[in-house]
């Protein structure tokens, strides 16, 4: 059972990244492959404040900064140099795997005796229950913030860049800047994913973001498939069904351990468990 | 309104594939002039109204809109007078986002889109009130993605959001080439009726003559990039259909 909580309060932990993997993919049709490299950033810029015991609440505006300016450095090499997106993620991602080096001093950092969120607020006396408080808190918050921002005019200029980019032009939206707020903004949720997976693991280490722009990809692409399938249309309905892409998707990385699988062919399994979700709605349709 | 001072468009020069799109092209249009653009495939049409709309920019010469320089300024900053509806239904409206969505946007255009919810029930009734005149009984699907409409709906559509916010210049690029002939009609009527209630100053290409015979006060022969003809009210009264079928003869 331990797996399969575990399964949860990761996926909950992933569920920003999966809003960030949602925004840059579904809403703006970038294919931003940052997230390998923000990610890792968020958790080494959280690892860096915590053990020179900075208070907590500046630790997660430096992460979302941080993981804008990523997210933001890659729009501006995609828009103003007018380099392929996929390129300019890569680039930045290659860069930052240094950068977190030589902040890091070390590829690892353990944050064992260090204050973190969920060893701060005390919601529950059982840990377990305390971290999947704080997470859900978190999480609700994130969604709240994210699905207003899609509604107000700013966020429907946003949809619509990544939808008709003459239309919103000619309705006076400069869409190169649209596409660094949005790429700052898909970022900055991929850090504080990085963020909360450090202090949950309870560490940090220079290889914990290698692929894990998949696990936001597969969340983001079972969400997407539930979201054809009920025929969904409403913004709300769209963001939860992403974060529950994110716990899903945890859940099935839990059952093949929990049967027993190898450890080591996990990110196998993962890639595979992707493949299965990409195809099979077009395996369906074939049968039809 | 417009004005276009020896305008001269190349694209790729220097190269093999080097096109001469627009060779000096002068032109003045006045406040609610409605300028049918005809001439051949290649002869600057449409980059001549890309280059009003600011998507593409002239390689010498002058653009000003309503006195105001503006050969330098994207797009996207040209909005503050420019409406366009485009040749494919797609490029002027976002298919994902609802109808009412992309009339928010339209509302907005000549205007910064803020951190603040833009839609509530005194908009809609308003975009349901505006929809209601086109008769398609489109009224009651605002909350439908704009990708589940016909062609002709979608542009008819993008004309009436083109008015959604101050406007002075509309500019129609082929905005019946994809449509079914009675979808084009309905969609010529409503741009014509548009632009004399809301007095736009108005720019129309077509491949279609009788529209061009139909419609608009000034007509447009464009050829090689540069103006063939150039016919006023006065005289485009005076034309008859077969004088412009035979310029194409």
């Amino acid at each position: 059972m331990d797996f399969y909580l575990t399964a949860l309060l990761q996926g909950l932990c992933f569920s920003a990244l999966a809003l960030g993997i949602y925004i840059s993919m579904k809403i703006f049709n970038i294919p931003d492959i940052t997230t390998d490299g923000s990610y890792t950033l968020g958790g080494v810029v959280t690892a860096i404040f915590l053990t020179h015991h900075q208070p907590g609440y500046i630790i997660l505006p430096a992460v979302i900064l941080a993981g804008g300016l990523a997210g933001a450095l890659t729009g501006i090499i995609h828009t103003k140099l007018k380099i392929n997106a996929l390129l300019a993620g890569i680039l930045v991602m290659t860069a930052l795997y240094s950068v977190n080096l030589s902040l890091m001093g070390r590829s690892n950092l353990p944050l064992i005796n260090v204050s973190s969120l969920f060893s701060v607020i005390t919601i529950s006396t059982d840990p377990n229950h305390n971290t999947f408080w704080i997470l859900a808190l978190f999480v609700v918050t994130i969604t709240l913030i994210i699905g207003y921002l899609l509604k107000t005019d700013f966020g429907i200029a946003m949809r619509a860049t990544g939808n008709s980019e003459s239309m919103i032009r000619s309705l006076g939206v400069n869409t190169d800047r649209m596409k660094i707020i949005g790429l700052a903004l898909a970022n900055a949720l991929t850090a504080v994913s990085g963020y909360l997976i450090s202090q949950f693991q309870g560490f940090t280490d220079i290889s914990m973001g290698i692929g894990i722009v998949i696990v936001g990809l597969g969340s983001v692409i079972i969400a997407e498939t539930l979201i054809n399938w009920f025929r969904i249309t409403t913004v709300w309905l769209s963001l939860i069904l992403v974060i529950a892409g994110a716990i899903i998707f945890q859940l099935v990385l839990a059952v093949t351990l929990d049967i027993g699988v190898d450890a080591n062919l996990l990110k196998l399994v993962t890639a595979a468990f992707v493949l299965v979700i990409v195809s099979l709605p077009r395996i369906t349709q074939r049968g039809k | 309104m417009i004005s276009l001072q020896s305008i001269h468009k190349t694209f790729n020069p220097g190269q093999a594939n080097q096109v001469n799109a627009v060779n000096g092209v002068s032109l003045a249009i006045k406040p609610g002039e409605f300028v049918v653009i005809v001439g051949a495939n290649g002869s600057g049409k449409t980059t001549l109204l890309d280059m009003v709309a600011g998507s593409v920019f002239p390689t010498s010469g002058d653009i000003l809109v309503d006195g105001e320089d503006v050969t330098k300024l994207p797009d996207y900053r040209r909005s503050r007078w420019i409406a366009r509806v485009f040749q494919n239904p797609v490029s002027g409206t976002a298919s994902d986002l609802s109808i009412l969505d992309n009339f928010r946007l339209a509302a907005i255009r000549t205007k910064t889109k803020g951190l603040s919810i833009g839609i509530n029930d005194e908009f809609k009734k308003q975009v349901k009130e505006k929809i209601s005149t086109l008769g398609m009984a489109l009224e009651n699907k605002i909350d439908q993605p704009m990708g589940t409409l016909s062609g002709g709906q979608r542009q008819a559509l993008t004309l009436l959001m083109s008015v959604m916010d101050a406007c002075k210049i509309l500019l129609l690029d082929e905005p019946t080439a994809a449509l079914d002939p009675r979808s084009a009609d309905l969609v010529m009527r409503t741009a014509d009726k548009l632009i004399k209630d809301y007095r736009l100053t108005a720019m129309l290409i077509t491949h279609n003559l009788k529209d061009a015979y139909n419609y608009g006060n000034r007509l447009i022969l464009m050829g090689e990039g540069v103006i063939v003809k150039d016919i006023d009210a006065a005289n485009k009264f005076a034309l008859k259909q077969n004088d412009l079928f035979d310029w194409f003869g």
